[in-house]
C-alpha cells in the first residue's frame, strides 16, 4: 500500500511530445511530504535554479499533496511549482476548487511539464490517458469562456485549468486559473506555462475518491477530531463562512495597518465603503467553497447581473484602499477582469498603485498614458489598466505588465515598488505589524502574506494574542508558522484550516493516510527541511543575502496617519534574531543546519 | 465622548458606530453591558487601534472597535 499517493508521475516534453511514466521515489516524498516540499526538492536536484524562466529549460511542476483528494477536511489543493519569472527564485502557487483532487483521482501525484510545444497545445488526462492536443482555436480567449468551451467538448465532469490572454502574453503577474474563479495566482506562473505554449490541463477521472489510503479507520478517526476542532472554532465554524477574508478590510484599518495609496499612509478614511460589510450587504450571492472544505470562505457575487467568484480580501485592498479607490463595484469588476485575462490579483493592482505614485511624482506623464491617466482613485485607470496589462501592446503597458519592481527601477525610483524580491507585498503595512515583516523579508517567494501568516497571532489573536508592536519573540513565531505552513501546503490542505487547526491534527492526518509514523517534532522539522530546500534553490538561482529585505519605506518613513502614526518596521532587530533561530549565516543555512535536517546534497553549495 | 465601532455580526440590531459619554462608562466591560454584548462574541476588542481587555478604562476621546470571531488573509 503506496499509502495516499499513486507513486505516478507524468513527465511530458511538449518539445518532442514524449510523455513518460515515472514512478514516484516514496522515501523521497515522505522526506518532504508532496506538494510544495516535494515539486521544490525535484527542481533543485533537476538544475533548474540556473535557468532562464521562459525558456524551454524551465520545468512546471503541478503537483499535489498526500491528502489531496482525501475524505478530510479542505482538500481540494494542488501546487504549481517553478522557477518564477517574476522574481527569479522559487514559485509556489496554491489554488483550490476540484482540479487539484481530480488530477489525483486520475491516479497522478503530478505532472511535470518540460521543453516548449511548437504551437499551442492543450493536454488532455483521462486516467491513465495522457494525450496532446491543438489549442490553437482557443488562442485570445478569456478564461472563463476557455473552461466552459473545453468542459463542452469533453464533457460537464472534466475540470479544466487554463491560462488567459496574460498569460499567452507571457505576462510576468500571469496566473493559472482553474475552475473558472480559482487562481494559481502568484510569481507569474501563468507566464510559464504560456512560454511554454501550454493553454489548458483538462482532467477528467473514474475514482471518486482516493482507494490508497494507508489506515482508513485512523484516517476516519483523525477526520473526526479535526473536523470537531474546525466545528468548535467559531473562526472556521462560521466566521469565514458568513463574512469570507473580506471582513479583515475593517479590522485591518482599524489597527492601523492598512496600506493606503501604494503605503504613503495606512489608514484609510473610506475603507467602509470596500469592506466585507459592504460587499455582504451589496453583492453577496451565497458562500462558496472549494473541493470537500466545510469552512466554504469563498464569496459567491452578482456584478451587474454576472455570477461570479467575488473578491477576497487581497484585491479589496489592492484595487481599494492601495488605490484610493473606493468604488466596490469597480474592485469587483476588476477582480473578474484579473480572473478572465488569468493575472495575479494583488500584483497587477499593486502595479498599479505604484503607477499611480510614479504619477503623482511627475515620473509618469499624463502624455504617457495614452488617455487614461493614473490618478489616484480614477475607476476608468483602474479597470483600463487591468486590461492593458493583461493584453499589453504599448511600450508602457508592457513595462506595467512586468510589475512593480521593474517598472520603479525603469523611472529611476526603486523604492516606490513596494515589494520583496520584486513581488508585491500584501495588505499588511509590516510598520504597525512587527512579525509579517519577517515573514515578507525571508519568504522564499517574495513579498507574500501565506508564507508564515503572523496576523493570526498579531491580530486575531489565534491561537494566542500576541502584542503587534513586539519583537522580542516574532523571530520564532515566524519560523514556526513558515514551517508549519510548508507542511499544510504539501500535505494539500488548505492553509485556513490552521485557523483552528494545529501541529498535532496535520500530523495525525498525514500519518494515517501516508503509513508514516512522524511525532509532530518530525513534522515540524519537514517543514523547516522544505523551508530550507526553497532557500538553497533561491541560493543557486542567485539570491544574495540583500534580498531579505523591505522597503526603504517601512524602515525609515514612519507611519504617517492613523491609529499606527509614527510606528516603522524593525526588522534590522528581528532578521538577526530569525537567521539565529533558523540556523543561517547570512541568509543562507550553514551545512551544519543542512545537515541535521537531512539535507547532505546541499552541503557545500 | 467615547466612539464605538461595531462590525460584521455585531451590527445586527444595532448602529454602526455609537457616540457615548466617557463619563458614565469606565471601561470598555461597561460599554458592551450598553450594548447588551457579552464578551464571547467580541473577539477582537480595540481601543485606538490597539487590543484590549474588557477590563481596559477608557478616557475621554477613546474610539472602541469591536469584532466578532473572525478570520481571513
Ligand atoms: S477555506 Fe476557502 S480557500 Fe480554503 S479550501 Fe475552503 S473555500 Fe477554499
Amino acid at each position: 500500500m503506496s499509502g495516499a499517493y499513486y507513486e505516478k508521475i507524468a513527465r511530458i516534453n511538449l518539445s518532442t511530445g514524449e510523455i513518460k511514466v515515472e514512478k514516484l521515489d516514496l522515501e523521497l516524498a515522505h522526506k518532504f511530504i508532496g506538494g510544495r516540499g516535494l515539486g521544490t526538492k525535484i527542481l533543485y536536484d533537476e538544475g533548474v535554479a540556473t535557468v532562464d524562466p521562459l525558456s524551454p529549460e524551465n520545468k512546471l511542476i503541478y503537483i499535489t499533496g498526500p491528502m489531496t483528494g482525501a475524505n478530510a477536511p479542505s482538500t481540494g489543493r494542488y501546487m504549481v511549482v517553478t522557477k518564477s519569472p517574476l522574481t527569479g527564485m522559487i514559485a509556489c502557487s496554491n489554488s483550490g476548487g476540484i482540479w487539484g483532487a481530480k488530477l489525483k483521482y486520475a491516479g497522478w501525484d503530478a505532472i511535470i511539464v518540460e521543453g516548449e510545444a511548437p504551437k499551442w497545445t492543450y493536454i488532455n488526462i483521462e486516467d491513465d490517458k495522457i494525450e496532446l492536443l491543438d489549442a490553437q482555436e482557443y488562442l485570445g480567449m478569456m478564461s472563463e469562456a476557455m473552461d466552459t468551451a473545453l468542459k463542452e467538448k469533453h464533457g460537464a465532469e472534466a475540470s479544466v485549468l487554463n491560462i488567459g490572454p496574460a498569460g499567452e502574453k507571457k505576462v510576468l503577474m500571469a496566473a493559472i486559473m482553474n475552475d473558472k474563479d480559482r487562481a494559481a495566482g502568484r510569481s507569474g506562473v501563468g507566464a510559464v506555462m504560456g512560454s511554454k505554449k501550454l493553454k489548458a490541463i483538462v482532467v477528467k477521472a473514474s475514482r471518486r475518491n482516493l482507494d490508497n489510503i494507508a489506515d482508513v479507520d485512523a484516517l476516519k478517526a483523525a477526520t473526526k477530531r479535526a473536523m470537531d476542532v474546525l466545528m468548535a472554532n467559531p473562526v472556521t465554524s462560521s466566521g469565514l463562512r458568513q463574512l469570507g477574508t473580506a471582513i479583515l478590510v475593517n479590522i485591518i484599518n482599524n489597527v492601523g495597518s492598512l496600506p493606503t495609496r501604494n503605503w504613503q499612509e495606512s489608514y484609510f478614511e473610506k475603507a467602509e465603503d470596500i469592506s466585507g460589510e459592504a460587499l455582504a450587504e451589496k453583492y453577496l450571492v451565497k458562500a462558496g467553497a472549494c473541493y470537500r472544505c466545510p469552512i466554504a470562505c469563498g464569496r459567491i457575487i452578482n456584478v451587474n447581473g454576472h455570477i461570479t467568484g467575488g473578491p477576497e480580501y487581497e484585491p479589496l485592498w489592492a484595487y481599494g484602499a492601495n488605490c484610493g479607490n473606493n468604488d466596490l463595484n469597480v474592485i469587483d469588476e476588476c477582480n473578474m477582469l484579473c480572473n478572465e485575462y488569468g493575472l495575479d490579483a494583488i500584483s497587477v493592482p499593486c502595479t498599479i498603485a505604484a503607477a499611480m505614485e510614479l504619477y503623482q511624482r511627475g515620473a509618469i506623464k499624463e502624455e504617457d498614458c495614452a488617455g487614461v491617466p493614473l490618478e489616484w482613485g480614477s475607476t476608468k485607470a483602474l479597470v483600463e489598466w487591468t486590461k492593458r496589462i493583461g493584453n499589453p501592446e504599448t511600450e508602457l503597458d508592457w513595462l506595467m505588465s512586468s510589475g512593480s519592481a521593474r517598472l520603479c527601477e525603469h523611472y529611476g525610483m526603486p523604492e516606490i515598488s513596494m515589494s520583496v524580491k520584486k513581488q508585491e507585498m500584501p495588505a499588511y503595512d509590516a510598520r504597525g505589524i512587527q512579525g509579517i515583516g519577517i515573514t515578507y523579508a525571508t519568504s522564499n517567494r517574495g513579498g507574500c502574506h501565506v508564507r508564515g501568516y503572523m496576523i493570526s497571532p498579531e491580530v486575531l489573536g489565534l491561537p494566542q494574542q500576541l502584542d503587534r508592536t513586539a519583537t522580542d519573540d516574532k523571530a520564532v513565531w515566524a519560523k514556526t508558522f513558515q514551517d508549519l505552513t510548508a507542511v499544510i501546503d504539501s500535505m494539500g490542505h488548505c492553509l485556513f484550516t490552521s485557523f483552528a487547526m494545529g501541529a498535532q491534527e496535520y500530523t495525525d492526518l498525514l500519518n494515517a493516510a501516508t503509513g508514516t509514523n512522524h511525532s509532530v517534532e518530525e513534522v515540524l522539522e519537514i517543514g523547516d527541511r522544505i523551508y530550507n530546500i526553497e532557500r538553497m534553490f533561491n541560493k543557486a538561482a542567485g539570491m544574495k543575502p540583500e534580498d531579505d529585505r523591505l522597503p526603504k519605506r517601512l524602515l525609515e518613513e514612519p507611519i504617517a496617519n492613523g491609529p499606527s502614526k509614527g510606528m516603522v518596521s524593525q526588522l534590522p532587530l528581528t532578521l538577526p534574531q530569525y537567521y539565529e533561530a533558523r540556523g543561517w549565516v547570512n541568509a543562507f543555512p550553514t551545512d551544519e543546519t543542512l545537515k541535521k535536517l537531512g539535507l547532505d546534497e546541499c552541503v557545500g553549495k | 465622548m467615547i466612539e464605538v465601532r461595531l462590525f460584521a455580526t455585531l451590527r445586527q440590531g444595532r448602529e454602526k458606530s455609537i457616540m457615548l459619554d466617557s463619563k458614565e462608562f469606565p471601561t470598555a466591560k461597561d460599554v458592551l453591558d450598553h450594548l447588551d454584548i457579552l464578551p464571547g462574541e467580541v473577539s477582537i476588542l480595540l481601543v485606538n487601534g490597539f487590543h484590549k481587555t474588557p477590563e481596559a478604562q477608557l478616557e475621554d476621546g477613546d474610539v472602541v472597535a469591536l469584532f466578532p470571531p473572525v478570520g481571513g488573509g
